[in-house]
């Protein structure tokens, strides 16, 4: 701090200390509790706020259990809240998005750190973020036009007679599933081409002269090594497409919900705030917790992913 | 179980760079072989050729017989030493050593044997369960060398394994490698730019510089009987004489240069110009009284103490600075600074010898 003011000055330095907790104070903390305290209180008429019936309570966490539905999944069927099946099916495409994105990358990221020319790098990178600079919406709706049923996807493969007829893409969650890959891999590749990146080349020749074939090599040496990175990345890509809007929205199809919708809907068609800011609390929890239990199963900590 | 390796009219390019330029070189089985040059003259490459890592522009390698063509790294009956050991800080000592053996299908009871014996052999018991990050330096070093020792290898090739030791531990280890080599009798092709160690370890040393290898002898003809001035300038010092044969006999010349005539042996590849005599500062002798022959008046201008030897140095009248050393075994008497002196050598152990015999 004596160092911050002796190199900006008392004035200088006053004024970043106070921007800066009021970043942090206002826009990030103050928000999160107020909505921490609201989802605690029933959505009443605006008569009734304050009044006998304002009072703590969890229901706004219980209708999460409400509306039963039929499922089923593999021939077996049971009953289950339709919110609680929909927060399912979130948790379970984010893991599908987040495995595809580890199968894209971690080729990619190896083929980056250890066999393309360190020369080519900077252009590789720059492929890589291009897309960025085009905006998340604008990019969601491209591949809507893409995947459309008479879009240039269909029109290519129709025409390269690989498929006899135009094919309906965004069906079910294949329109999520390819925007979210689409939009979060490169969350995956930095933190496993840096993971890979610090290995030793040496370590790869070794295994190889000590007779490995390249899976082994792989499964023994660079996946062990590169389990930080993979795991960082893991965690990014899952908590993004789990809790995505724009993606599920513009790239989903009549059959396809995704939780951070149903939060949506309580708050913009319900008009019912509480209950919204309940499911947002509900969604960050539960994949909080859900990302720990992984964690543990797979025995990475959290200081190795700060790394 | 330990093989020959046969190099035949070897080549390397990078680019337009040659750095292997035709090697033919026969190493017989259990042969400790040094491969002994500057960092740049291609040693390295050579090893990384006989490994597999990287395929020869030109020529062929045979190990045991059998040509290596199109032959990686994990097909070969080589095992190799990185100067950095390479090893795996994510696995345990005794997974590190067995490793090879993992990859072969060996069940675990039969791999956790196998390393505890290799680590009793390389003298390092209990360590098996130990990370690689509890070791010290020389003991990385022996986890290595058991980790190459476990696929069974027909040659070992040693990548400058002792670069990173403090100098008393590097001795020791020295005498080590030479031991389990003796014991194993595979074949090892040891990479150094050290001409102590390449001398002290090997049966044959073969001195490289700028992708041809020099001279292929034992220790002592490369030291005693260079083949160039390249040679005898790397493996150890010289004083070194320009000039001009006059007169040969019998392996005998005479050479001419500004200090005078001289003689001495004249190298077998000593053709043409460009030749220069050299003597080594043991074999150079300051008296007080002129010499018969090979003898030069200088004055003492500097003495180092080097602790065996003693170094002094002479300049003659044209500014040449000779050097001689003395054995400081309590019977030299080291010449003050100013003194007059005559600087001689025996012609026997004096060489007429050209810059270097290829290329270069």
């Amino acid at each position: 701090m004596s160092n911050m003011i002796r190199r900006y000055g008392a004035a200088l330095t006053l004024l970043i200390c106070l921007l800066t907790a009021f970043w942090l104070l206002m826009l990030v903390i103050m928000p999160n509790i107020t909505l921490l305290e609201s989802s605690f209180r029933p959505y009443l008429p605006v008569t009734e706020i304050g009044g006998p019936k304002d009072v703590y309570t969890a229901a706004n966490y219980m209708k999460v259990f409400n509306g039963d539905v039929e499922v089923s999944p593999l021939g077996f069927t049971f009953h289950l809240p339709v919110h609680v099946l929909t927060f399912s099916l979130t948790i379970f495409y984010s893991v599908v998005v987040t495995l595809i994105c580890f199968l894209l990358a971690y080729p990619l990221a190896y083929f980056m750190a250890k066999i393309l020319n360190p020369r080519s790098l900077p252009t590789m990178f720059l492929l890589l973020f291009v897309p960025l600079w085009v905006s998340e919406v604008l990019r969601a709706f491209a591949w809507w036009i893409i995947l459309a049923l008479k879009g240039p996807l269909s029109w290519a493969l129709v025409n390269l007679h690989i498929i006899d007829k135009e094919v309906r893409w965004i069906t079910g969650y294949n329109g999520v599933m390819i925007g979210l890959v689409y939009t979060y891999v490169l969350f995956m590749i930095f933190p496993v081409f840096n993971a890979i990146s610090s290995l030793d080349s040496n370590q790869i020749e070794a295994a190889e002269d000590l007779g490995a074939p390249w899976w082994r090599i792989h499964w023994r040496i660079v996946l062990p090594h590169a389990k930080p990175g993979i795991a960082s990345g893991a965690v990014m890509v899952f908590m993004l497409s789990a809790g995505s809007l724009l993606v599920p929205s513009i790239l989903g199809s009549t059959t396809s919900q995704w939780f951070t919708q149903t939060v949506q809907q309580w708050m913009l068609d319900a008009l019912d705030w509480n209950t919204a800011a309940a499911y947002a609390f509900l969604l960050l929890i539960m994949c909080t917790l859900f990302v720990s239990v992984v964690m543990k199963i797979f025995r990475v900590k959290l200081s190795d992913i700060a790394n | 179980m330990s093989a020959g390796i046969d190099l035949q009219n070897v080549c390397c390019d990078f680019g337009n760079f040659r750095a292997v330029d035709n090697a033919n070189i026969s190493i017989k089985p259990g042969e400790f072989f040094s491969f002994l040059g500057p960092s740049g003259c291609g040693k390295t490459t050579i090893l990384r050729m006989i490994s597999g890592f990287i395929e020869p522009t030109a020529g062929s390698i045979k190990i045991g017989g059998k040509d290596m063509k199109g032959q990686r790294p994990n097909q070969r009956p080589t095992a190799l030493i990185f100067q950095n050991l390479a090893l795996f800080p994510l696995m345990s000592i005794w997974e590190n050593i067995s490793f090879g053996l993992e990859v072969r299908g060996v069940d675990k009871a039969t791999r956790r044997a196998k390393a505890e014996a290799l680590l009793e052999m390389v003298d390092l018991p209990g360590a098996a369960d130990k990370m690689v990050s509890q070791l010290s330096g020389g003991q990385k070093q022996r986890v290595a060398i058991a980790r190459a020792l476990a696929v069974e290898p027909a040659v070992m090739l040693l990548d400058e394994p002792l670069s990173a030791l403090d100098l008393k531990l590097r001795q020791h280890m020295r005498a080590e490698l030479r031991a389990i080599q003796k014991r194993t009798g595979v074949t090892f092709i040891y990479i150094t730019h050290d001409q102590g160690e390449a001398l002290a370890m090997s049966d044959r040393v073969g001195v490289m510089s700028q992708g041809r290898i020099q001279q292929v002898a034992n220790p002592r003809d490369i030291y005693n009987n260079p083949v160039n001035g390249f040679v005898a300038s790397f493996v150890g010092e010289n004083n070194i004489f320009a000039g001009s044969v006059n007169t040969a006999a019998e392996g005998m010349a005479g050479f001419d240069t500004a200090l005078g005539p001289f003689r001495a042996r004249l190298g077998e590849l000593a053709k043409g110009g460009n030749l220069k005599l050299y003597v080594r500062p043991e074999h150079t002798i300051l008296s007080e009284t002129a010499a018969a022959e090979n003898s030069v008046p200088v004055t003492v201008s500097e003495v180092s103490f080097e602790g065996a030897f003693i170094a002094v140095h002479g300049k003659t009248a044209s500014g040449q600075t000779i050097v001689a050393e003395l054995r400081n075994d309590g019977s030299a008497t080291v010449p003050e600074i100013g003194t007059a002196r005559f600087a001689h050598f025996n012609a026997a152990h004096a060489a007429i010898l050209p810059d270097s015999t290829v290329g270069a």
